[in-house]
């Protein structure tokens, strides 16, 4: 029998749940004398705590109040670094860091308790910009402010731009973006001298918690246990931050001795916890007389904030994409990761490589311009092909044709007519239309040897009653993991998609398959559990509980038998890199990643002239990300990136006051709505990997990456103006537009005709 | 107790078809009864300042956002939760397109998006896409972009229609 399965869309596992309301999310938990908790946090960017007062009429015996001093083991949180405190002892360094905690048992008591306690502080000068944390003058994190830089050099740059017949510079800057997850962050934690610490919260990955809580606590692997709940969206934004809201709930636990529950208000969630990191690109580049880029130099610098938490790995994969899929001769990029004293901003969909693919696809239209050749063939002229490399030196060896992919994208937008028709009648239009193209990439799985140190596992088990369980710690948060990974596991045991659940993650249960991050799930994880069903099939054979050829029912019936006879039937699979990676951490050269996908998006955009506003009439998503799984979650997932693209670029605006962010509501940090969104229509190509469960590729991330590009150049081609930064607002435009001497609307940087 | 703090006052009011008498402060969040003293959990909150629509329930038919609704407004009314919906053979129809189309990733926001459907179903039988976007625009979804989630209102429309 031959599934079909993969390919299908097959119905979300939790689906009926989650449209009926009774999917559990951590705040509809409730426990057995469960206390709340609350956070008190610092109200200044960076200073000494002098002195902490509490206020007369509050009565704190009522209340558990931990301070650092509770803390059992290490008092940070244990990612890359160990700079980050769980809560702030003698000195802060952004705004909103956790200084106390309080519990008490009815939540209603908490905010007046909170309000009721007062900090005083000796201020030292604080840094907000990555200007001034390269200045140096005031020095707030390590020796010289710098969490991480790295080199990528390929070839020679000597000669080009000698050799160039166009030098063209350009500097991009991109702005902090809130994941904004309609369910803010939770957790609830216990604590008993048996068992010792358990968590159940919203969260991507249940091992980060685990190992965190292990320093936290000083207890050993099967005294933590870290459940997820079903989780209301992450999007990045739930892979680091939970790893310290757990610990804060657990001092709460073990301090209480009663179960804890922490949820942030919107406010809360949106003021302390990760953002995506503000950047700023540098491009200067050698251009030959035909278009073709000769080589250049990149400088991509990213804020930080206060901690280094993920920025080394942020600052990886925005670096190797800073090329965009473009052919480099020779390249020399400069990536570095900077302190400021602000929260520290954190993974967000596409972890670096929405930054510097925002500033190389402007960079490409002012190449464009420059040259004089259209968008779309100044890309085409350096698209990278099949056989050439990447600007770390990988091969590319898939068959990746992105003439094609752009040529289709071209069609279904109908580009050139809607160019040509815009530009002969914008010149008296009140509203100004234009048409964007980006063409961009994105790498699958963790960077370099990150797999190959994750070393994943997967389990599959045999239950009694015949049906398959996948055992991961990947984490379901609407991408579709759970119905997916069934999928995959039906397909390669050639059982129908009902006969395979998967369970909860438990860290008492399920192995630990890696974090949900980096588009890995469906390439490595999937791949795994296709691994790891071969292994169950050859078991149940060896057994002869299975012949060559099953139904259904036989395999059924072949489960429950072996499970009768022996107890267990489980099949383990982990992660081997294969042999012919390679990678060079020190050189940041090779490998990067295991494949890349690959996209050409095409917006349509109107700018009312009266109100400077810039609406999205069209857009086409086309992408090659391999064997598409199923295809009504791909849309989905493909749709749902675009549309935070489309808020990245247009709409999400976070408003910094001293290093705090001040328009922490939804009333007033605007993401698109329904009626906001233009048509976004999504397509795929399958042209094949070898990689990946079934030749799927990575997903999640890819959608990130395009929208703001192609939205910018679309409103740049209307107005003729060389905007350079996201989040682009209306006063943006107002400002560029009207500022500007009529027909003075050349490009602030210069391009250089040799 | 001192004088002018709020003191809790019985409540009584209908939901899911049920009478209920609660006790509440007058000011107390409609979201806070529903959820912690009726245990109705299906009913999130995204926000707590009406914004989201993660929170929506019907009130006398009308769509409002529960975030906002003191206990004393709503004594007296009738309530439908996302629980008490599901007899209903129509909604039924559109929950099952919502999975069938994709209108669900995360499912934080889906009760309040469906009660919003529903609610728009009962006024309009066969929206055009505009009415559904305008319909929707108060339910944030941060997941599908809501190009499935319109698919999944129109689909079910048309099964509706059928039926």
């Amino acid at each position: 029998m031959r599934a079909n399965i993969v390919g299908a869309s097959a119905p979300r596992k939790e689906g009926r749940d989650k449209v009926t309301g009774r999917a559990r999310y951590v705040d509809d938990i409730s426990m057995p004398g469960m206390w709340y908790g609350a956070t008190v946090r610092s109200t200044i960017p960076r200073g000494q705590i002098r002195k902490i007062n509490f206020g007369s009429e509050i009565p704190w015996d009522e209340f558990v109040i931990v301070t650092a001093t509770d803390v059992p083991g290490e008092n940070h949180i244990s990612l890359i670094g160990n700079d980050q405190p769980c809560l702030a002892r003698e000195m802060v360094n952004h705004p909103e860091e956790p200084i106390l905690l309080l519990a008490h048992p009815d939540r209603h008591a908490l905010p007046r308790a909170i309000h009721a306690i007062s900090i005083e502080y000796e201020r030292l000068p604080a840094v907000f910009t990555i200007e001034d944390s390269e200045k140096r003058s005031e020095i707030i994190w390590g020796a010289d402010n710098l969490f991480k830089e790295y080199w990528i050099r390929k070839g020679e740059l000597d000669g080009i731009w000698e050799r160039a017949a166009y030098i063209v510079e350009g500097e991009y800057f991109t702005g902090a973006q809130e994941q904004l997850y309609i369910e803010p962050n939770g957790m609830i934690a216990s604590f008993d001298s048996v068992d010792g610490v358990t968590v159940w919260g919203s969260l991507q990955c249940p091992y980060y918690v685990h190992k965190a809580l292990m320093a936290l606590c000083n207890l050993p692997e099967d005294k933590v246990r870290v459940v997820q709940t079903e989780t209301g969206g992450a999007f990045g934004g739930k892979e680091e931050y939970p790893s310290m809201l757990a610990a804060h709930a657990t001092l709460l636990a073990i301090k209480s001795g009663r179960p804890v529950k922490m949820i942030y208000d919107r406010a809360e969630d949106m003021a302390a916890t990760t953002k995506r990191h503000p950047s700023r690109t540098r491009h200067r580049t050698a251009i030959a007389a035909d278009g073709k880029i000769l080589g250049g130099e990149i400088d991509f610098t990213i804020d930080g904030g206060a901690y280094l938490t993920l920025s080394p790995v942020v600052l990886s994969r925005g670096t190797i994409h800073a090329g965009g899929p473009y052919y480099w001769p020779c390249v020399r990029v400069h990536g570095k990761a900077i302190a400021t004293n602000t929260p520290p901003h954190g993974a967000f969909r596409g972890f670096g490589a929405p930054q510097s693919l925002f500033a190389i696809e402007r960079h490409m239209d002012r190449i464009a311009e420059a040259v004089g050749l259209a968008p779309d063939e100044i890309r085409r002229r350096n698209f990278l092909r099949p056989g050439q490399t990447t600007i770390t030196e990988q091969v590319i060896r898939e068959e990746i044709n992105l003439d094609a992919l752009l040529g289709r994208a071209l069609d279904l937008s109908h580009y050139h007519e809607k160019r040509k028709c815009f530009a002969a009648d914008n010149a008296h239009a009140q509203k100004k239309k234009g048409m964007g193209v980006a063409s961009f990439f994105h790498g699958a799985g963790f960077t370099g040897s990150g797999e190959h140190y994750l070393a994943s596992v997967v389990a599959l088990e045999g239950c009694a009653d015949g049906r398959v369980r996948v055992l991961v710690s990947s984490t379901e948060f609407g991408q579709g993991t759970n119905t997916v990974l069934c999928q995959v596991a039906a397909e390669a045991l050639r059982i129908p998609y009902d006969d395979v659940e998967i369970a909860q993650p438990d860290t008492h249960n399920v192995p630990n398959s890696g974090p949900t991050v980096a588009s890995r799930t469906a390439m490595v994880v999937g791949n795994l559990i296709a691994s790891a069903a071969r292994g169950l099939i050859q078991t149940l054979k060896a057994a002869r509980a299975l012949g060559e050829d099953y139904t259904p029912e036989e395999f059924r019936a072949a489960c429950r038998a072996y499970v009768g006879e022996h107890g267990e039937l489980r099949s383990v699979s982990q992660y081997q890199q294969p042999n012919d990676i390679f990678w060079d951490d020190r050189a940041f050269r090779g490998e990067a990643y295991a494949t890349y996908s690959w996209a050409v998006y095409v917006a349509e955009v109107e700018v009312d002239m009266r109100t400077y506003s810039a609406s999205i009439q069209d857009f086409v998503a086309l992408q090659e990300v391999g064997k598409v799984l199923n295809p009504v979650l791909a849309q989905g997932q493909i749709a749902g990136g675009v549309a935070q693209g489309i808020g990245f670029a247009l709409y999400e605006k976070v408003e910094w006051r001293e290093g705090r962010m001040q328009n922490s509501q939804m009333t007033n940090y605007i993401i698109p709505t329904s009626a906001d969104l233009p048509p976004i229509r999504v397509f795929f190509e399958e042209q094949g990997t070898v990689h990946g469960a079934f030749g799927a590729k990575g997903i999640g991330e890819l959608p990130m990456d395009g929208p703001a590009p192609a939205v910018v150049n679309a409103i740049a081609d209307a107005l003729k103006f060389p905007f350079n930064h996201v989040p682009l607002m209306p006063e943006d435009i107002f400002e560029a537009i009207a500022g500007t001497p009529a027909n003075a609307a050349c490009a602030p940087e210069p391009v250089t005709s040799r | 107790m001192t004088a002018g703090e709020p003191r809790a006052h019985e409540f009584e009011f209908t939901v899911n078809g049920e009478r209920k008498t609660i006790r509440a402060f007058p000011m107390e969040r409609l979201l806070d009864v529903l959820r912690e003293t009726l245990g109705l959990t299906g009913t999130k909150e995204g926000c707590g300042e009406g914004e989201c629509g993660a929170c929506a329930v019907l009130m006398n038919g009308a769509l409002v956002n529960s975030c906002l609704i003191p206990a004393c407004e709503a004594s007296g009314s009738e309530i439908v939760t996302i629980e008490g919906l599901e007899a209903d053979p129509r909604v039924r129809a559109l929950q099952e397109s919502f999975i069938e189309r994709g209108g669900a990733q995360c499912g934080i926001c889906t009760p309040g998006m469906i009660i919003a459907s529903v609610y728009l179903l009962n006024k309009i039988r066969q929206p055009s896409l505009d009415q559904i976007r305008e319909a929707l625009s108060g339910n944030f979804c941060r997941c599908t972009g809501y190009m499935q989630i319109f698919e999944a209102v129109a689909e079910a429309a048309r099964r509706m229609e059928r039926s």
